[in-house]
């Protein structure tokens, strides 16, 4: 109905801010987001990072673009979490039975996703920069770094939409990040693949993390990105593709 | 009946094997409160769901406000609200927000105003700028019922309002419902507590294994009620008695 594609983008907005609000009344879920990459780091850099040889003269350096990932994994743990408990307490029924659009208190969660893992990967980088980082990149790389950075939340933000609609418990809202954050291990992340053996390596190699952290590494030291890009973008697209497309199945379905 | 606000005919619905509505029909006046009675499971919920958008039926008909539900779905959302089993507020926000927010997402023009007065009228004032987690289940059901009024529906769903309440909160429900229907509200009830529909409820309709096996009013429904039998005190039977009464009529049937 007309009235309500004209309030579309107002209706979105204010779930948006909706779920800014639970965010910033329960602080707890940013610090936990950010503490756990921020205590790997840490451990990497100042007790592992001395035996890691990556050929770089500055490990956090190395290290951080795996380090982002990871704070977006667990990141979106709490999306899926967020939109669980809306689904259990009725909120959205009640929204389902206004004269607003379906899709908007979805679209409500996505954007709050985004802006809540736009929130942690700057604490991070923050964070980062006080323990010797420092980038050679220009304004445009940054740009490509935020622009890979938030196609995969949105990737992994479509996947945890699957799992906040179609979990039984609450638990089960959230274990699905486990395996994600844990993929940044078996990648280019902390150490070369070269280093690993044959079976572990192919895997590392071909698996999305790794391009996505090549493509991010060279952008901010200033090094050519080759197809490392192309190959992140793909995988990122991808995986968003496929999500959205089973998420909305999964949503039609529920409500 | 001239204006009614409901009309089913011949509503189906099935859940996989189980069949939960096989063929219900019922009209709601304008203006008037109408309790639908049942067990737990006996289909409430479903047909609460169905007339409110959120389910679609397998066959027959409903129409609200004079909308069919499965055409129009937009126009029947444009002049209802649903206070569901569970109360659907924020727990995170404050009763204040959690009205502005309905305000806005009806995109009234004066959320502020329409939000001062319904916390005043539901006594909420003091406590609109706690956390409503911090509610009691009385306050929250009441500012859930008020989240329900704003953009001033013509035709009101509480399903199961007073589910898990106290009595005295429950009382205050009963309260709050009246003056509703007092305004010209039409509100749509569903209840297991039989003493809450006869303290509330112009018509009564009692659904029981998927089909309404009674409808009326309390006086039409008392008249359904077995002849009297011998007893040394005198008293009317209570409607928990004529409910019993008459499923058991209909089971042997």
């Amino acid at each position: 109905m007309e009235t309500i594609n004209k309030h579309y983008f107002s209706d979105m907005g204010i779930m948006l801010g909706r779920s800014m609000r639970h965010i910033f009344r329960s602080m707890d879920t940013i610090i936990t987001v950010a503490i756990t990459p921020i205590a790997i780091m840490l451990l990497f850099v100042y007790v592992f990072g001395g035996a890691i040889q990556t050929g770089t003269d500055n490990y956090v350096n190395y290290l951080l673009p795996g380090i982002l990932l990871i704070t977006i994994a667990s990141g979106i743990a709490y999306t899926a979490y967020r939109l669980f408990m809306d689904m259990q307490r009725g909120i959205f029924e009640r929204f389902h039975s206004m004269p607003i659009a379906r899709s908007a208190p979805l679209w409500g969660h996505v954007l709050t996703s985004l802006v809540s893992n736009a929130i942690s990967v700057v604490i991070i980088i923050l964070v980062a920069l006080m323990m010797g980082f420092h980038s050679s990149a220009g304004v445009l790389s940054w740009l490509a770094v935020a622009g890979i950075l938030a196609l995969f939340t949105l990737a992994l933000t479509w996947t945890a939409v699957i799992a906040g609609l179609s979990a039984t418990s609450v638990d089960g809202a959230s274990a699905f990040a486990y395996p994600i954050i844990f993929l940044p291990f078996v990648s280019s992340a902390f150490v070369p693949t070269e280093s690993m053996p044959s079976g572990v390596r192919a895997f590392a190699e071909n698996q999305p993390v790794t391009s996505i952290v090549d493509a991010i590494r060279a952008l901010l030291s200033g090094q050519p990105v080759g197809n490392d890009i192309w190959i992140a973008l793909a995988w990122c697209v991808g995986i968003m593709l496929v999500a959205y497309i089973f998420a909305m199945r999964v949503y039609k379905k529920r409500v | 009946m001239l204006n009614s606000s409901i009309q089913v005919k011949g509503l189906q619905k099935s859940y996989q094997k189980l069949h939960v509505l096989k063929g219900v029909d019922f009209e709601v006046e304008e203006g008037s409160i109408f309790a639908l009675l049942g067990s737990n499971g006996a289909g409430k919920t479903t047909i609460v769901k169905i007339l409110t958008t959120l389910l679609k039926q397998d066959s027959g008909t409903a129409a609200v406000n004079g909308f069919d539900v499965a055409a129009k779905p937009d126009d029947v959302r444009q002049s209802i609200s649903l206070t569901g089993q569970f109360a659907a507020v924020d727990e995170i926000l404050t009763g204040r927000e959690n009205l502005i927010m309905i305000a806005k997402l009806r995109h009234l023009k004066n959320p502020r105003e329409v939000t001062d007065d319904l916390l005043n009228r539901f006594g909420l004032t003091d406590a609109a700028d706690r956390k409503v987690s911090t509610y009691s289940g009385g306050m929250r059901r009441r500012l859930d019922i008020a989240m329900s009024l704003i953009g001033k529906p013509q035709l009101i769903f509480l399903d199961e309002p007073t589910n898990g309440l106290d009595p005295e909160a429950r009382i205050e429900v009963w309260k709050t419902v009246k003056e509703l229907a007092n305004h010209g509200t039409t509100v749509f009830l569903t209840t297991q507590y039989l003493e809450e529909a006869e303290q509330l409820a112009d018509r009564i309709a009692i659904l029981h294994e998927g089909k309404i096996i009674a409808n009326g009013t309390l006086a039409d429904l008392k008249k359904l009620f077995p002849p009297a039998k011998v007893e040394y005190v005198e008293r009317q039977p209570t409607l928990e008695e004529i409910f019993l009464a008459i499923i058991g009529k209909k089971e042997k049937v």
